[in-house]
């Protein structure tokens, strides 16, 4: 036992060490102090780390990657690809690419407050910053150069709008991650494009679970006519729902895959909202190398914008070739 | 010295066999290989801020494995833990923003809240005699749907946030949430509670009564019953030991990131159990260590982020996070069956 003694007073010595330095209080920070100063270096070796709040595999992500990857190569910038869907992990991830002195940082803001300390950390140590995909309105607050995505609000709005053109009464909004904060601001938004929407949990991890859930839905209340899924995979899902109880409801969809190319080209999907992420991934490279280069900064402090650009029957031949690559 | 003969049981043995023993040797060891590897292959590894990097990463699940080692050895185990420090998270943020609380009193709140899950966990094992694994997996999917619907109706959004502006969070943040300075380098005060917490919970297990039972319950319950340890007291105090760790940690992770995901923390409880069994916790129970599973949740944090830091492409990640877990494991298993033959 006495290895046990000795490393307790080993503990206890590190634990003091820590005490005797100097503590600060998060509340102590001053955002506004020396944010700027430090350029960072013109020469040598310029890596930008993408950390996006995604999970592994996730098909919308996936195209944000290649877009991030393929504007690296026609660059000649490597690129880093981290993602996690804790927002104290992703935090922790910024974190680790400002330890590595990283040339520039591409973040995605699903949760904005729990990076925000990361990020200011990331611009006082000089590293420019741009914000994708969602986090809009903080964006410049927190001190990055530009954000760089879809107003998810907007978004929403447009594909209540367009429902509530093809003369549709009922609508019903289906949320496949419980806790996202875009995908309930897309529903809000889908609520004022339309007049109103019903709402509907699934699990997107659990395909078969979505499906009965939907078919559920749309069984016990005859007058749902439209159907808004935030993902394409859940898209397939409602299609199949729909079917199975020959309701007559009409699926739309948020994101494209090849499901729904092949359904909006048949008819079971009436359009889909494409927030063009390949651009939330290719734009911000090109944007820092613009930076470090030029010093040029894209507009102007506003957001740019990817999307939405609604895809239907007129439009998705041409699409869907790209979607197949990977790049829509 | 005395001369007599003494019993082998209080015998001197070699210093190997006294070190093979111990069952946190073989995490130690798998630390010091991970270390060692990512020191040599990662260049910003070693640096400051790379080590206050990983060390963060340890942290919160350190103080989670800690206290999840313990009930592992009593023989339990808790699935709602992961979620727990989302549900405490919750429960501060929207006494604090939404009810205008103190911060502090908030944090006691959600203390009380979260010691009253634990001890309801404890309760309701030792009252249906059902397994643990099915009782906290109840409380588990009951706190994600509480978490979700509360959080909704309360705010209208999935997530609360502004806690910087509630009062009381300027000392708040300082006890939980501050930076230490050391060397120029940004270390996390969560560090300091994992050390602080592994520290409290290793002298509780080896140095206690409290901890005698700990290990008598996870041996056999029935036994320890005969000889008069209080079975069912020890496991619900368990029990709430875990859940004042989630409590712990919901308060390190809500006033750091000032906001709150309602389907945080979900899956993490795997993590708290793997980190606990690298560092040499069995998963039958009556056996571990709570520095090794502090050890096995540093193991956790320098190979997360040790491959970022190697710049590998993340689509890989998991591989490699599973083939370490892995080794470490067989490392520590090979570890433990010398000492259980040393121990003969």
């Amino acid at each position: 036992m006495t290895s046990n003694r000795a490393s307790r007073v080993g503990l206890v010595l590190a634990g003091a060490a820590l005490l005797l330095a100097a503590c600060t209080g998060p509340a102590a920070e001053d955002p506004a102090a020396g944010s700027g100063q430090e350029v960072p270096a013109e020469t040598g070796p310029f890596r930008i780390a993408v950390i996006s709040h995604g999970t592994a595999g996730d098909a919308f992500w996936n195209v944000v990657k290649n877009g991030a990857e393929d504007a690296g190569r026609e660059l000649d910038v490597p690129v880093e690809y981290n993602s996690d869907g804790d927002p104290g992990n992703q935090a922790k991830l910024i974190d680790n690419a400002v330890a590595q002195r990283v040339g520039g940082l591409v973040v995605s803001m699903q949760n904005p407050e729990a990076v925000r300390p990361s990020i200011e950390n990331a611009v006082r140590a000089g590293i420019p910053v741009v914000t994708i995909n969602s986090g809009e309105e903080q964006s410049a607050a927190y001190g990055a150069l530009t954000h760089i995505g879809q107003s998810e609000g907007v978004a929403g709005e447009q594909a209540g709008r367009k429902f509530k053109e093809a003369g549709k009464t009922k609508l019903l909004c289906v949320i496949h991650e419980a806790g996202n904060i875009g995908q309930n601001q897309r529903c809000d938004g889908a609520a004022r494009g339309f007049g109103s929407a019903e709402r509907l949990q699934v699990d997107i991890s659990n395909p078969t679970d979505a499906q009965a859930r939907i078919r559920g839905a749309v069984q016990t209340d005859p007058s749902i006519d439209a159907v808004l899924t935030l993902n394409s995979q859940v898209a397939a899902n409602a299609v199949n729902a729909v079917e199975q109880v020959q309701s007559k409801a009409q699926v739309a969809t948020f994101d494209l895959n090849a499901d729904v190319v092949s359904a909006i080209k048949t008819g079971d999907v009436l359009f889909a909202v494409d927030q063009q992420q390949y651009e939330q991934g290719y734009l911000p490279i090109v944007f820092l190398k613009l930076y470090r280069d030029n010093r040029n900064v894209v507009g102007g402090g506003r957001p740019v914008l990817t999307g939405p650009d609604l895809v239907d029957k007129s439009t998705v031949d041409q699409i869907g070739a790209y979607v197949e690559r990977g790049t829509r | 010295m005395t001369t007599t003969t003494l019993d082998e049981r209080v015998g001197r043995t070699r210093l190997a066999d006294r070190l093979v023993v111990r069952p946190e040797l073989g995490a130690l060891l798998g630390a010091v290989v991970v270390f060692a590897f990512f020191s040599i292959t990662a260049d910003q590894f070693l640096t400051g801020d790379g080590v206050a990097t990983w060390l963060d990463d340890a942290s919160t699940l350190g103080i989670m494995a800690v206290a999840v080692s313990l009930l592992m050895i009593g023989g339990e185990f808790d699935l709602s833990a992961g979620v727990m420090t989302a549900s405490t998270a919750l429960v501060t943020a929207i006494l604090a923003t939404q009810a205008g609380w103190n911060v502090w009193l908030a944090l006691l709140a959600s203390l009380v809240f979260a010691l009253g899950v634990g001890a309801f966990n404890g309760w309701l094992v030792m009252r249906t005699g059902l397994p643990s694994f099915i009782v906290t997996l109840g409380t588990f999917l009951a706190l994600q749907g509480l978490n979700l619907g509360v959080t909704r109706l309360v705010t209208g959004t999935v997530q609360v946030s502004g806690m910087r502006a509630a009062d009381g969070y300027a000392s708040s943040g300082f006890v939980f949430a501050s930076t230490v300075e050391i060397g120029g380098t940004k270390f996390q005060i969560s560090i300091l509670w994992w050390i602080g917490f592994a520290a409290v919970a290793a002298w509780l297990l080896l140095r206690t009564r409290f901890g005698n039972w700990i290990f008598a319950v996870g041996g056999s319950a029935v036994s320890s019953r005969a000889v008069g340890v209080p079975v069912k007291r020890t496991k619900i105090l368990l029990f709430m030991g875990t859940a004042l760790a989630g409590w712990l940690v919901g308060s390190i992770n809500i006033l750091r990131f000032a906001s709150v995901q309602a389907n945080q923390g979900i899956g993490l409880e795997l993590q708290f159990i793997i980190a606990a069994v690298v560092g040499g916790c069995l998963l039958t129970g009556g056996f571990g260590s709570a520095i090794g599973a502090a050890i096995g949740a540093l193991i956790f944090g320098m190979a997360r982020q040790g491959i970022v830091f190697a710049r590998w492409d993340s689509d890989w990640f998991m591989l490699f996070l599973g083939v370490m877990l892995l080794a470490a494991v067989l490392v520590n298993n090979t570890f433990r069956r010398r000492a259980e033959r040393v121990r003969r």
